[in-house]
C-alpha cells in the first residue's frame, strides 16, 4: 500500500473510531449511546412552554415605584405638591407644584431621575409637570424585566429538582420571550402553577374593623365612591360556608417582597402548615414603624392581589412575621410551593402562555420506533440498490453512506445537538443526498470508461470534475438550511442542524474516503484492469 | 447494469406539452384552494389546542362530542403502543378571538380535561397535548412566508453567481413553480400545513435546485467545446447526457422519503408527504422549467447573445 494511501486510510480510521467513541461512548455501548445523544422533547416526553412577560407591567410598577420615591423626596425637600399620579405605563404627573421652588423641583429631577424627561403643563392646576420616561430606558426596563423573570424561573426550577431543564430567551427585539423545557414530567399544572406564580407579597393596612361579605357591602362604607388612595380586595380562599370576603385596604403596600430576606415552612398555632418570613434591615425597619403606630388594627397579608389573612397588630414587630392560611389551613404542599416562590423572589411582570406542549413518555417511544424504522428502510433499500446496480463499486458507496452516519452521530455528539422526529427526517434525508453524491461520481467514472479512459485516470477525472458539481449543490442546499435554522423553531432548528452537519460529513465521505476506497482497489490491479462499476 | 444509455428524446421540443402539465397542476390546486377557502393550517399556524387522547377502553364518540360540544374531535390511528384496536381521538379546539382577551395556550388542555372528567373521570389518558396562542400562530406563518422569499432570493443570488443570472433566475422560477404546486396539492389532498411542511419546502428548495445545477453545470460544459451549434440542441443534449444521474439521484432520494412516507409514523406523514411531491415535481421542472426558460430567454435574446456568448 503506497503511503498517499496508507495516511488517508489512517486519518479515515482515526475519524470514524472518533465519532464512536463520541456518540456511543467508551467502550461502545447503548447506554452510551443513551448518554450522548440528547433527545427533543417530541421524542423523550416532557413540556416546553413558551412564555411571554408582560412587559408594560413592569414599566407600570417601575413608573409607580417612581411615583413613591419622589413623593417621598419631595417631603423631605420641603417642596410642597397637589398630588403626584401615574398617568400611563410609562409617564407620570406632578400637579401643582409649588411655584417658589420651580428651579429646586427641576434639578431634582434632573440630578435623581435622569431617565425621565420633563416637560411643564398648563392644565386646570397650574404648575403641573409631565415625566416622560426616556425610549432608551423604557426598552432597558423591559429588557431587565424579561432577565429577572428568566432568573426568578431558573431559581424555581433548580429547586423543584428537574434533570436537565431548559430556560432561555427566545425571539427577536421586542419579544419579549422565554421558553422553559421540562423532560420527562407530564403534569403541565404543577409546573406552571410554580413558574407562573407572580408570588407579589404585599402587607397592606385594613381600613376598618373587619371584612365585607361583598364588594357593595364594602364600598357602602364610603357612600359608594372609593377614596383613591384605597382599594377592595378579595380573600384567596372561602370561608366554611363558601363565600369569599372583601377587606378595604390602603394601595399602597407597608412591606412588600422585596423586603423579604428569606422565607421558611412552620406551623401556625393551631399545628397547622404555615410559613414564616424574615425581613431584611430596610424592611424591619418599615415594618417596625408600621406595626408600631397601628397596634389593634388589621394588617392584611396580600399574596398577588389577594388577602391570604388578616391579623390584627398587637404589638411591634419587626423582623419577622407568619402566613397562616386563613380559616381553612394551608395542606403542606401548599405551604411548600409558597415558600419556594416566595424564596427565589418576586415576577417582575405577569406572564402569558403563549405556547404549551406537552408529549407523553410513551408517544416519545413510539416516534423514536417509527424513525428508526422508516431509517432502517430507507437505508436497507438504498444499499441494495446500489450493490446492484454498480455490483463491487456499490460497497464502496455502502460503506462511505454509513461512514457518513457515523461522522454524524459522532459531530451531533460532540456539538451536543438535540435528536428530534425531524431530525430524525433529516438523518433520512441524508441518506439519500448521500447516495447522491456517490451517484454523480460513479456516472461519470461510467461515462469516461465508455470513452476508453483507463480506470485509474476515470476515477481521477471524476472526482476532480464531480468536486465541483457536489460543492454547488450543497451549497445551495446549506443556504436553505441555514434559513430553516434561522427562522424554525427548536424542533425545526433540529432538523435544520442534522442537515447542515449532514452535508457537511457528506462532502467528507462522498469524496474522501469513497476516493481512497478506489485508490486502495486500483493499488492492486494493473494499469490496464478496469473496475467493477 | 445499465438503464439510460444512449437516450436521445428532444425535451425541448415538448416544451408546449410541459407548459400544459404545469399550468393544469397550478390550476387544479388553486381550485382546490379557491373551493376550500384557506389552506388546511395545522396548529402552529391557527392558534388553538390539540389533544390526544387515549380512553381505557372503547368509547362512544357521541358522548364526548356532547361534553365538548364546540371542538373538533376525530378518530386517529393509534399512535402508541401495539393495540390498536382501541382507536385514540384528536380533539381540537379553537381559540376563539373575537372575545378580544389575551388568550392562554394552556387553558385548551384544562377545559378538555375538565369535561372529560365529568365522564370519564380516571378511564382516559392524555398522551399529548399542544396549545398555541393565535398571536404566535400568526408570527409564525408571517416568519414562514418571509423565510421562503429569504431562502429563494438566496439561490438566486447564489446561481446568477455561479451562472449568468438567467440561469438564476431560471432556476428559481422552477423552484417556486414546485412550491406553487406542492401547496396546492396539499389544499387538494386536505392534508394539514404545519410548521415541519414548510421545513420540508424550503429543504426542498435548496434540494431541487440540485438537479437543475446538475443540468446547468453541464450545458456550461458543453458551451464550451460547442459554442456555435443551435442553443436549443446543445440543452437537449445536455439533458440527457445527464439524465441518467438525474433520474437515478432523485430515485435514490425518492427511496429513502417514501420509506419516511410509509413507515415514519403519522407525525411525520405531513413533512414527508410534502418531500415525496416535492422530488418528483422537483425533478420534473429542472427538465419542463427550467431549462425551456432559458431557451425561452435566448431566442428572444439571441442577436444580443450570439454577439456576445462566451
Amino acid at each position: 500500500m503506497n503511503k498517499r494511501i496508507r495516511t488517508r486510510s489512517i486519518v479515515i480510521l482515526a475519524i470514524t473510531v472518533l465519532s464512536i467513541v463520541l456518540f456511543a461512548g467508551l467502550p461502545p455501548s447503548l447506554a452510551g449511546l443513551k448518554k450522548n445523544i440528547r433527545l427533543g422533547l417530541d421524542l423523550k416526553g416532557g413540556i416546553q412552554l413558551v412564555l411571554q412577560v408582560r412587559v408594560e407591567e413592569a414599566l407600570r410598577t417601575t413608573t409607580d415605584q417612581t411615583v413613591q420615591a419622589l413623593q417621598a423626596q419631595l417631603q423631605k425637600d420641603n417642596i410642597s405638591v397637589r398630588q403626584i399620579t401615574r398617568t400611563g405605563n410609562d409617564k407620570l404627573e406632578a400637579r401643582g407644584v409649588d411655584p417658589t421652588r420651580d428651579a429646586d423641583f427641576r434639578n431634582l429631577i434632573s440630578g435623581t431621575y435622569p431617565e425621565w424627561d420633563i416637560t411643564s403643563s398648563q392644565g386646570e392646576v397650574p404648575n403641573t409637570y409631565t415625566l416622560q420616561m426616556k425610549n432608551k430606558a423604557a426598552a432597558e426596563y423591559r429588557v431587565a424585566a424579561v432577565d429577572q423573570a428568566l432568573r426568578t424561573i431558573e431559581n424555581r426550577i433548580n429547586s423543584m429538582g428537574v434533570t436537565e431543564p431548559v430556560i432561555q430567551k427566545r425571539g427577536g427585539a421586542n419579544e419579549y420571550e422565554i421558553l422553559v423545557q421540562f423532560p420527562g414530567i407530564d403534569d403541565p399544572e404543577k409546573v406552571k402553577g410554580i413558574i407562573g406564580k407572580p408570588a407579589l407579597l404585599e402587607l397592606k393596612l385594613v381600613q376598618g374593623t373587619g371584612s365585607f361579605p361583598t364588594r357593595e357591602a364594602a364600598l357602602q362604607q364610603f357612600g359608594g365612591v372609593l377614596p383613591s388612595n384605597l382599594e377592595i380586595l378579595e380573600s384567596s380562599k372561602a370561608d366554611s360556608s363558601g363565600a369569599k370576603s372583601y377587606y378595604v385596604v390602603n394601595k399602597v403596600a407597608g412591606v412588600s417582597g422585596r423586603d423579604l430576606k428569606t422565607a421558611g415552612v412552620s406551623r401556625d398555632e393551631n399545628g397547622r402548615p404555615a410559613v414564616s418570613f424574615d425581613l431584611n434591615a430596610a424592611g424591619a425597619e418599615k415594618f417596625g414603624r408600621l406595626t408600631e403606630e397601628n397596634i389593634h388594627k388589621l394588617l392584611a397579608i396580600v399574596l398577588d392581589g389577594q388577602v391570604v389573612s388578616a391579623p390584627s397588630i398587637n404589638s411591634r414587630i419587626s423582623d419577622r412575621g407568619q402566613i397562616t392560611g386563613g380559616g381553612a389551613g394551608f395542606s403542606q404542599d401548599e405551604a411548600h410551593d409558597l415558600v419556594l416562590v416566595l424564596k427565589s423572589g418576586a415576577l417582575p411582570a405577569g406572564m402569558d402562555y403563549a405556547e404549551e406542549s406537552v408529549v407523553g413518555a410513551s408517544l416519545g417511544a413510539d416516534s423514536i420506533r417509527h424513525g428508526i424504522l422508516a431509517a432502517v428502510i430507507a437505508l436497507t433499500s438504498v444499499i441494495v440498490f446500489v450493490l446492484i446496480y454498480y455490483r463491487a463499486s456499490g460497497i464502496n458507496a455502502t460503506v462511505a453512506m454509513i461512514l457518513n452516519l457515523v461522522v454524524l452521530f459522532g459531530a451531533m455528539a460532540y456539538f451536543g445537538s438535540t435528536l428530534t422526529l425531524p431530525g430524525i427526517a433529516g438523518v433520512i434525508l441524508t441518506i439519500g443526498v448521500g447516495i447522491d453524491s456517490n451517484v454523480l461520481i460513479f456516472e461519470r467514472i461510467r461515462e469516461e470508461l465508455r470513452a476508453g479512459k483507463t480506470a485509474v485516470s476515470s476515477v481521477a477525472t471524476s472526482f476532480s470534475r464531480v468536486f465541483v458539481t457536489l460543492v454547488d449543490t450543497h451549497l445551495a442546499a446549506l443556504i436553505s438550511a441555514t434559513f430553516l435554522f434561522l427562522f424554525g423553531t427548536s424542533a425545526i432548528k433540529g432538523f435544520a442542524v442534522t442537515l447542515v452537519i449532514g452535508l457537511v460529513s457528506n462532502m467528507f465521505t462522498a469524496v474522501f474516503v469513497s476516493r481512497t476506497l478506489f485508490e486502495m482497489v486500483l493499488a492492486r490491479k494493473g494499469r490496464t484492469d478496469t473496475i467493477s462499476i | 447494469m445499465e438503464l439510460f444509455q444512449g437516450i436521445k428524446v428532444d425535451w425541448l421540443g415538448k416544451r408546449k406539452m410541459f407548459f400544459a402539465i404545469s399550468v393544469a397542476l397550478l390550476v387544479v390546486g388553486m381550485i382546490s384552494l379557491a373551493m376550500k377557502g384557506h389552506f388546511r393550517y395545522g396548529l402552529d399556524f391557527k392558534g388553538g389546542t390539540l389533544v390526544r387522547v387515549k380512553f381505557q377502553d372503547a368509547v362512544d364518540i357521541g358522548a364526548v362530542r356532547k361534553l365538548l360540544p364546540q371542538a373538533n374531535i376525530q378518530t386517529t390511528k393509534a399512535t402508541t403502543g401495539t393495540e390498536s384496536n382501541v382507536p385514540e381521538y384528536q380533539i381540537e379546539l379553537e381559540q376563539d378571538t373575537k372575545k378580544g382577551q389575551a388568550v392562554d395556550a394552556s387553558a385548551g388542555r384544562e377545559e378538555v380535561t375538565r369535561a372529560l372528567n365529568m365522564a370519564f373521570a380516571g378511564k382516559f389518558t392524555i398522551i399529548s397535548s399542544n396549545g398555541v396562542s393565535p398571536k404566535v400562530g400568526d408570527d409564525l406563518r408571517k416568519q414562514a412566508v418571509s423565510a421562503t422569499i429569504y431562502a429563494l432570493v438566496g439561490i438566486l443570488i447564489y446561481i446568477a453567481f455561479r451562472f449568468e443570472w438567467i440561469y438564476g433566475a431560471a432556476a428559481v422560477f422552477a423552484v417556486f413553480h414546485d412550491t406553487l404546486v406542492t401547496l396546492g396539492l396539499f389544499s387538494l389532498f386536505n392534508y394539514e400545513i404545519n410548521l415541519t411542511v414548510i421545513a420540508a419546502l424550503l429543504t426542498l428548495v435548496g434540494y431541487s435546485v440540485n438537479d437543475t445545477i446538475v443540468v446547468f453545470d453541464r450545458v456550461r460544459e458543453n458551451l464550451k467545446t460547442r459554442r456555435r451549434e443551435d442553443f436549443e440542441t446543445v440543452l437537449n443534449d445536455s439533458i440527457n447526457q445527464t439524465l441518467s444521474r438525474t433520474i437515478l439521484t432523485s430515485g435514490l432520494t425518492f427511496i429513502t422519503v417514501i420509506a419516511l412516507f410509509l413507515f415514519g409514523g403519522e407525525i411525520i406523514n405531513n413533512f414527508a408527504f410534502a418531500m415525496v411531491i416535492g422530488i418528483i415535481v422537483g425533478t420534473y421542472s429542472s427538465v419542463a422549467v427550467a431549462a425551456p426558460l432559458v431557451l425561452v430567454y435566448s431566442n428572444i435574446m439571441r442577436p444580443k447573445m450570439a454577439a456576445s456568448r462566451r
